[in-house]
């Protein structure tokens, strides 16, 4: 199997399966008051405090939830209930155009049924919201913006955000950032501080820690109101008993991706640099998606997108699947159903470019000979596809 | 064989890819979405399109232990099918969708697409048998008369046929649910579907009325010219309804009134008496014959609608050669322009032509 698919989720690194099996029959609610519930507490705030560590931020600015769509709800709908509240004016929500649908469809949702009113903040044709589009976007009226929210890198084509001059834009009107950074841990240096953001994402199961586990990094002073009521566990804005196997195996698995973070993403760089030119090499036409230019700045290092004019996505990916080689087309809907990404339309690709695109992504399991069998497999694959497409 | 199983999420196609399975094909299901706007649930005994569908085909295929993807033909399908019905009724005409869709989707754009992946052939649950001899693949009635299927592929050429694979021929419907409950297949007590998949709550006139528009007319009696009422759209009626006229009074030879003819341009509807609806003599548009055309003039079977009685006819080619005419031994009671009249010989299907007139 050669697995070329780490964006949509990637292996649990070996140190957190065991982190999480040795602590998945031990009792405790992390609520209770006894020692059990000391016990299981103590888990959860070392885990806390490294998972702080790890990423810039201060432990109380850890909100422990179940993964990165419940986080990014919880920072667009919490900032935009907790502006609105004190200012009834802040309704404006402006988002990038290329924001994963957790995002996206947040912020239609706060528009439908909250009064919100969305900005969608354009893109260049690498991906990237230049610092003039969002300042642009922020002064046709200030006063009126509850939130900026804006990727740190995007999960389809890889492209980097300038998330700090971005943030620093936002704050210089007061208004609060947020920004979904699924993606970047673990491939890019992620500081929550030295970002500036008031609010960021992140997900174990895309560093190598477990599915369903996640957090919200949210700086001290920032309100966000609860998106789910309840015991008020995660400072009174996230209730829901703590899953502290999970939480303990994000930890690890976050400890460990920071830690090897400069090596794998100029491992992975090598790597996707050999894949984009091995399949150019076979396939001269296939149009690389997103930024040129690799460097860490620019590009996730485990990413390689491509369109290949005359095919559909949908029928690559199953001719690779059947020489199992697994990828993915970007975007799908509840039924399965490709669309055409969003992401490549906001980039000003039109739709056949769009659906004739594949991404590979690479993550800490990927070796050279995987991107051998992609290269050696493209050729007749895109070929076979290019005949029925016709 | 490479095969690609259509898996609608319903029982039958999940028993006949299982079968292809067995009998050691190399399978790959694939699920239609026909709707890019699927309704969340299914409801009743209708719809092919929903999302719950689509994951009772991912379930089948998990069973099977077969790849599964789904195939958006949601586009060509809106337009070869859906359109085409819209259309079909606004002329004045009673479109059958479900061959269409096997003319021109499941046996047309899918399976133009599976042979160029590399498929050899494409499954489905349809009941119907498909016999190989020297002379070529034949297209016969499936054992389960009840379920008897060929006539929504009685469209197929030859072409299609070749490539298509109908496991479900020789087995009766309990059999199928039996087959499919033993294979821990979930969906063996499932419903089966009926009437037309994209109109989700079954109600057709309301459907039509909502892409039609409402288009008032007369409704005239045919022995009298009189006209008896109104109506909102000739396209709500076809030939032989007599349920939703709205006739003032009885007729004054006491006897119930049936639509005799819907004509569109004139936004008329045209009633009369049950035996004013015995049709004796057809003339159809240009034929598909699923193997070769039979000796003309000839003797037939002549099917117009599905599960309906097939007739003892004489086929002959019309003089302009491009459609039948096929004179009836017996009347068919309230044949519709639009409606397919499938040809057996026997329990063989010779073919298809679209019914384009009734003939004196």
């Amino acid at each position: 199997m050669v697995y070329l698919d780490h964006a949509a989720t990637t292996p649990m690194l070996p140190a957190a399966a065991d982190t999480m099996s040795g602590l998945l029959r031990q009792v405790g609610n992390a609520s209770s008051l006894h020692a059990t519930g000391r016990r299981a507490r103590r888990v959860v705030e070392e885990s806390r405090e490294t998972i702080a560590a790890a990423l810039g931020a201060r432990p109380s600015e850890v909100v422990l939830t179940g993964g990165g769509t419940e986080s990014d709800n919880l920072a667009v709908k919490g900032l935009y209930w907790a502006r609105r509240a004190a200012d009834p004016r802040r309704r404006r929500v402006l988002v990038s155009a290329v924001e994963h649908h957790a995002v996206m469809d947040t912020a239609l949702w706060l528009a439908a049924h909250e009064g919100a009113s969305v900005g969608w903040l354009d893109v260049d044709s690498a991906g990237r919201v230049r610092p003039e589009v969002l300042a642009a976007a922020i002064d046709e009226a200030p006063d009126e913006v509850a939130l900026v929210s804006v990727m740190w890198a995007n999960n389809e084509v890889g492209t980097v955000q300038p998330i700090a001059e971005l943030a620093e834009i936002a704050h210089a009107h007061g208004i609060a950032f947020h920004t979904d950074a699924v993606q970047a841990v673990g491939q890019l240096p992620v500081d929550f501080a030295a970002s500036g953001v008031d609010a960021l994402t992140v997900t174990g199961h895309k560093f190598g820690g477990p599915l369903g586990a996640g957090a919200l990094l949210l700086g001290r002073d920032v309100e966000v109101a609860p998106v789910l009521h309840g015991g008020g566990q995660e400072r009174d804005v996230r209730s829901g008993t703590l899953d502290v196997p999970a939480i303990a195996a994000l930890a690890t698995a976050v400890e460990i991706a920071v830690k090897e973070q400069p090596e794998r993403a100029e491992r992975l760089a090598g790597l996707r640099s050999s894949l984009v030119s091995g399949v150019v090499a076979v396939v001269p036409d296939a149009q690389l998606n997103g930024d040129a230019d690799f460097s860490l700045d620019r590009r996730l290092p485990g990413n390689a997108h491509f369109s290949f004019p005359g095919c559909e996505g949908d029928a690559l990916l199953m001719l690779l699947d059947a020489r199992d080689i697994e990828c993915s087309t970007g975007s799908a809907c509840s039924a399965g159903v490709a669309r055409p990404s969003h992401v490549l339309l906001a980039m000003g690709h039109d739709e056949a470019r769009a659906r004739g695109s594949l991404r590979f992504s690479l993550g800490h399991t990927s070796t050279a000979s995987d991107v051998d069998a992609l290269v050696a497999a493209i050729g007749p694959v895109v070929e076979r596809a290019r005949s029925a497409a016709q | 064989m490479r095969v690609l199983a259509a898996l609608s999420g319903g029982v039958d196609s999940a028993v006949a890819a299982a079968r292809a399975v067995e009998a050691g094909h190399d399978v790959t299901a694939v699920h239609l979405a026909l709707s890019s706007t699927p309704a969340a649930v299914r409801s009743g005994a209708r719809g092919c399109c929903s999302l719950e569908d689509a994951r009772d085909a991912r379930r089948a295929a998990d069973v099977l232990g077969v790849p599964f993807y789904v195939w958006d033909v949601a586009e060509r399908f809106g337009r070869e099918v859906v359109d085409d019905f819209v259309a079909e009724y606004a002329a004045g005409r009673t479109p059958n969708p479900c061959i269409r869709c096997n003319e021109r989707i499941k046996f047309a754009a899918v399976l133009d697409r599976a042979v160029a992946l590399g498929f050899d052939a494409v499954c489905t649950g349809h009941y119907a048998r498909l016999v190989d001899s020297a002379s070529g693949r034949t297209l016969w009635r499936a054992r389960d008369e009840g379920k008897d299927q060929s006539y929504v592929l009685a469209v197929l050429a030859p072409w299609q046929l070749e490539r298509a694979m109908f496991p479900l021929g020789d087995t009766v419907k309990a059999d199928v649910r039996r087959e499919a409950q033993a294979r821990g297949l979930g969906v063996a007590d499932k419903p089966d579907s009926h009437d037309v998949c994209f109109i989700a709550d079954g109600d057709t006139a309301g459907w039509l009325r909502g892409h039609l528009g409402e288009q008032p007319g007369p409704i005239i009696d045919a022995s009298s010219g009189a006209v008896v009422g109104e109506h909102d759209g000739a396209y709500l009626f076809t030939v032989g309804q007599r349920r939703g006229l709205r006739i003032g009074r009885p007729a004054a030879d006491g006897q119930p009134r049936y639509v005799l003819d819907v004509s569109p341009v004139t936004r008329t509807v045209t009633v009369g008496t049950a035996a004013d609806l015995d049709v004796r003599a057809l003339a159809t548009g240009v034929p598909t014959w699923c193997t070769s055309a039979p000796p003309m003039p000839g003797s037939v079977l002549v099917q117009v609608r599905a599960h309906g009685e097939a007739i003892p006819a004489r086929v002959e080619e019309l003089s302009d050669q491009l459609g039948l005419r096929l004179d009836l031994s017996t009347p068919a009671r309230g044949v519709a322009p639009g409606q397919t009249a499938a040809l057996y010989d026997g329990e063989r299907v010779v073919g298809s032509a679209t019914i384009e007139r009734t003939v004196d």
